[in-house]
C-alpha cells in the first residue's frame, strides 16, 4: 500500500495528548494515537499493567481523552467484558470497549482471560502492542521474545531459547470475527484495520509490533525503520484473518534477508552466523506456512478492508 | 410469599430482588446452585441481567469490577479456592471503591481436597477491604444479600456475604420472599457517583505516588468505619418494611450470664439450642452471635460482653501458627477495655473441613471453659484425634 496518502488518510482529531511519559522513540503511543483516531471519542479503554500504565500518566493526569480504567495484569479482557455488559444493559451498545495491553499481558499472564473473552466472542476490540519482552520492568523475556534475543533474563551467553508464540494463530483458532497484524511503520494499514475492527461486532484482535529502543538496543530514531524491515523481511508480516477462515496479506512483502534487521539491534549483537541462519530458516518456514494459508483463502474473493472502507 | 428453598436459592432470590444488572461467576462446589438458579432466572427473563460466564474466578471478579466501574449493580458468588483465586482482584475491587456484592459459600481449602464447610476461605480475605457479613439462616441470607447492596452503594465499598457450605447452602428451609415493589422502594436503581462515561472522561486506578496513596487508603478506612452506623440504618429500614432484623452483633439470652458463647454462621443455631437447655436447667449461659466481621464491631462486642466472666469463642477456622480468628480478633478488641469489662477469652478451634459441631461438642466447650483456671493455650482444639 502506498504511504503517500498519509496526509489525507489519517484523521486530524487527536485523542492522545502530548506530554505522555513514553521513552523517546517508543512505538506504543504512536500506535495508540492512530487507533484512537480510528475509534473516536465514543470509546472506553481498559488497560492492564504494561508500559502504557506509565505512558498514560500518573494520577491526576491522563494522556488519553477518553475514559480509561487501569487494571491488574491478567484481567484486561475480563474487565472489558464487564464494561461491555454494563454498557449494553444501560443501552449503550455503540460505545467501543478497547483493551490496550502489551505482549506480557497478552501472550503470558493474560492469555487465559483473553481466550475466555474470545471464546465468548465478547464485543470488544483487543490491541496488543508487542515490544517482545517485559520492557516496563526492565527487559525480561516473555513468550513474545524471539529466539536468540538477549534480555536481562536471557543473557547473551544463554539467549532466548524458544520461538515466539504464534498469538495470532491462537486467536484465529477461536474463529473471532477479525484478527490482524499491524505496525506503526504502516500507519494507513494500521488505521484501516482499526477502522474496520471498529465497525465489526464481536471480539476483534489487533497485534501491533511496537519497537522499543531501550529493549531492542537500537537508536530512538530507528523505530519506524525497524518496524518496516520486520514487515519486509517477513519477521512480522502484515495480514488479517476473518472468522478464522479468510487469511490475506494487506501489504506486499519483499521477503528481504533477516540479517540486516538483526544486526541493527543490540539485543541480537551476540548472534553467530549460524544462529542468524537458523533465524532465517525459521522465518522462511513461517512465511511459507502463512503464504499457504493465504493462498488457500484467496478463492474466497474477499476484498481487503482498506478498500472496503473507502 | 413463603417458599421452601435451600440457602443457595435464597442467595439467587436476593440477587434477583436487588435487580442486579451484571452477574459474572464461575461454578464451584458448594456454590453451584447459586449460578444455576441465576442462569435460569436470566434465561427465563425473570431477572433481566447480563450473566458473563467467565473462565475463572479471577476473571469473574475482574468482570464485576469492569461492570461496577461502568456504573451498574453487580453480583457474583463463589467458594473456597474460587475466592482464594480472586484474591488479587478483591483488593482491586475494594481499593477502587466498587460496591460489588459477593456471596461466599464457606468451604475449606485443600489439600486434601475438602468440599465441606469452614471459614478459612473468607477469613483469609479479611485484609482485602471487603465488608464481611456471616449468616445463620436462609432467611438471613436472602435479606442480607439485598441489604448488602444498599450498604455497599451508600459507602462505595464491596460487601461479602457468607453462608456455611451444605449446612445452609444445601438445606431447605421456609423463606419469606419479600414483595418486589417493596424491595424496589428499599433499594432504588444504582446511581454511581463515579463511572466510566464517554461524556465525562476520567482515568481510574492510575499510578499514585507515595504522596497520594496513603490518602486513598485513609478514605477507604474512613468509609469502613462508617459501616456499623450505616448498617444499623439499613437494618432499621428493613425492619420497618419487612419486620426482620439481625444486628451486626446479636445477644441471645445473655442477661446476667456468667459464660457467653461467641459464634458465627450456622453453629449459632446449635448453640441457641444448647443455651435454651442450659437456661432451662437454671444455668446463666447465653450467646453472642457475630454477624459482622469486617469492619470488626469492637464497640458492639465490648458492650455485649461487658461484665461477663468467661467467653468461649467457637472458631470454625484457624490462623495457622496462632489461634482461631474470631478469638484472636476479640482478644485484641478487649485488650484495652476496662478490667471489669474484659472477660477471659477461651478460643476453641472446631468443625474444620465440615466436621459436625453437635450440641454435645458445645456442651464439652462449656464444661472445659468452666473448669479451666486460665486458658493455657490460645487455640483449644475440640474433637481432634492426634
Amino acid at each position: 500500500m502506498s504511504q503517500t496518502r498519509i496526509g489525507q488518510e489519517i484523521p486530524a482529531g487527536e485523542l492522545m495528548t502530548p506530554g505522555h511519559l513514553a521513552c523517546p522513540g517508543c512505538a506504543a503511543p504512536l500506535a495508540m494515537r492512530l487507533v484512537l483516531k480510528a475509534l473516536g471519542p465514543n470509546t472506553i479503554v481498559v488497560m492492564p499493567a504494561s508500559c502504557f500504565t506509565i505512558i498514560a500518566g500518573p494520577w491526576p493526569q491522563s494522556s488519553l481523552q477518553v475514559p480509561l480504567y487501569h487494571t491488574a495484569f491478567a484481567t484486561g479482557p475480563a474487565v472489558a467484558s464487564g464494561v461491555r455488559a454494563a454498557l449494553d444493559i444501560r443501552g449503550k451498545p455503540d460505545t467501543t470497549v478497547l483493551v490496550w495491553v502489551g505482549d506480557g499481558g497478552t501472550f503470558d499472564i493474560g492469555l487465559q482471560s483473553l481466550s475466555g473473552a474470545a471464546e465468548r466472542n465478547e464485543n470488544i476490540l483487543y490491541c496488543c502492542y508487542d515490544n517482545e519482552a517485559y520492557m516496563n520492568t526492565g527487559i525480561q523475556r516473555s513468550s513474545a521474545t524471539p529466539w536468540g534475543a538477549w534480555t536481562t533474563t536471557t543473557p547473551a551467553q544463554h539467549p532466548e531459547a524458544s520461538n515466539k508464540k504464534d498469538i495470532l494463530g491462537i486467536l484465529a483458532a477461536h474463529r473471532i470475527p477479525y484478527a490482524a497484524t499491524a505496525t506503526v511503520a504502516y500507519p494507513v494499514d494500521l488505521l484501516a484495520k482499526a477502522t474496520h475492527a471498529r465497525n465489526l461486532r464481536g471480539t476483534r484482535f489487533l497485534h501491533i509490533l511496537s519497537p522499543c529502543p531501550p529493549g531492542w538496543k537500537c537508536g530512538d530514531d530507528e523505530t519506524i525503520e525497524l518496524a518496516r524491515m520486520a514487515v519486509q523481511n517477513c519477521v512480522f508480516p502484515l495480514f488479517e484473518v476473518e472468522d478464522g477462515e479468510r487469511w490475506r496479506f494487506t501489504v506486499d512483502h519483499a521477503h528481504d534477508a533477516v540479517e540486516p534487521y538483526l544486526r541493527r539491534q543490540g539485543r541480537f549483537r551476540h548472534l553467530s552466523e549460524e544462529q542468524v541462519a537458523h533465524i532465517q530458516a525459521e522465518v522462511d518456514a513461517r512465511w511459507a506456512s502463512l503464504k499457504r494459508r493465504v493462498a488457500a483463502s484467496t478463492s474466497e474473493g474477499a476484498v481487503p478492508p482498506s478498500l472496503a472502507i473507502a | 410469599m413463603k417458599k421452601v428453598m435451600i440457602g443457595n436459592h435464597a442467595v439467587a432470590w436476593g440477587a434477583r430482588l436487588a435487580r442486579v444488572e451484571v452477574i459474572s461467576a464461575y461454578p464451584i462446589t458448594p456454590q453451584t446452585q447459586v449460578v444455576e438458579k441465576l442462569s435460569e432466572m436470566c434465561a427465563d427473563g425473570t431477572l433481566p441481567a447480563r450473566f458473563i460466564k467467565v473462565e475463572s474466578e479471577h476473571s469473574a471478579m475482574a468482570a464485576c469490577i469492569g461492570a461496577s466501574a461502568a456504573g451498574v449493580r453487580t453480583f457474583t458468588a463463589t467458594s473456597s479456592h474460587g475466592l482464594a483465586y480472586m484474591h488479587e482482584m478483591l483488593h482491586w475491587a475494594a481499593g477502587g471503591r466498587h460496591p460489588i456484592v459477593m456471596v461466599d459459600v464457606n468451604r475449606a481449602l485443600g489439600p486434601g481436597w475438602n468440599i465441606w464447610t469452614d471459614q478459612n476461605d473468607s477469613l483469609s480475605q479479611r485484609d482485602t477491604g471487603w465488608v464481611q457479613l456471616y449468616c445463620e439462616t436462609s432467611q438471613e441470607v436472602l435479606d442480607t444479600t439485598v441489604q448488602a447492596f444498599k450498604l455497599a452503594e451508600v459507602l462505595d465499598l464491596p460487601v461479602m456475604v457468607m453462608l456455611d457450605g451444605f449446612y445452609l447452602s444445601h438445606t431447605a428451609e421456609p423463606v419469606d420472599v419479600p414483595d418486589q415493589e417493596m424491595v424496589d422502594r428499599f433499594l432504588p436503581p444504582r446511581v454511581a457517583r463515579f463511572k466510566l462515561d464517554v461524556d465525562d472522561p476520567h482515568a481510574f486506578g492510575a499510578l499514585v505516588r507515595p504522596d497520594t496513596y496513603m490518602e486513598m487508603r485513609w478514605l477507604q478506612q474512613e468509609a469502613l468505619r462508617e459501616v456499623p452506623r450505616v448498617f444499623e440504618n439499613v437494618e432499621a429500614d428493613w425492619m420497618r418494611m419487612f419486620g426482620r432484623s439481625y444486628g451486626a452483633v446479636e445477644s441471645y439470652r445473655a442477661e446476667d450470664a456468667e459464660l457467653l458463647l461467641v459464634t458465627s454462621g450456622t453453629v449459632t443455631s446449635t448453640a441457641r439450642f444448647v443455651v435454651d437447655q442450659r437456661r432451662a436447667a437454671g444455668e446463666a449461659i447465653g450467646l453472642v452471635k457475630v454477624k459482622m466481621f469486617r469492619p470488626f464491631p469492637t464497640a458492639l462486642l465490648r458492650k455485649a460482653l461487658a461484665g461477663v466472666e468467661r467467653v468461649a469463642v467457637l472458631d470454625r477456622n484457624i490462623s495457622p501458627g496462632h489461634s482461631g480468628i474470631f478469638a484472636e480478633e476479640l482478644r485484641a478488641a478487649l485488650y484495652d477495655a476496662p478490667a471489669d469489662e474484659r472477660p477471659d477469652v477461651y478460643g476453641y478451634v472446631l468443625g474444620l473441613g465440615g466436621r459436625d459441631i453437635t450440641p454435645a461438642v458445645i456442651d464439652d466447650v462449656i464444661e472445659r471453659t468452666r473448669q479451666s483456671t486460665k486458658s493455657e493455650r490460645e487455640d483449644l482444639w475440640v474433637g481432634v484425634n492426634p
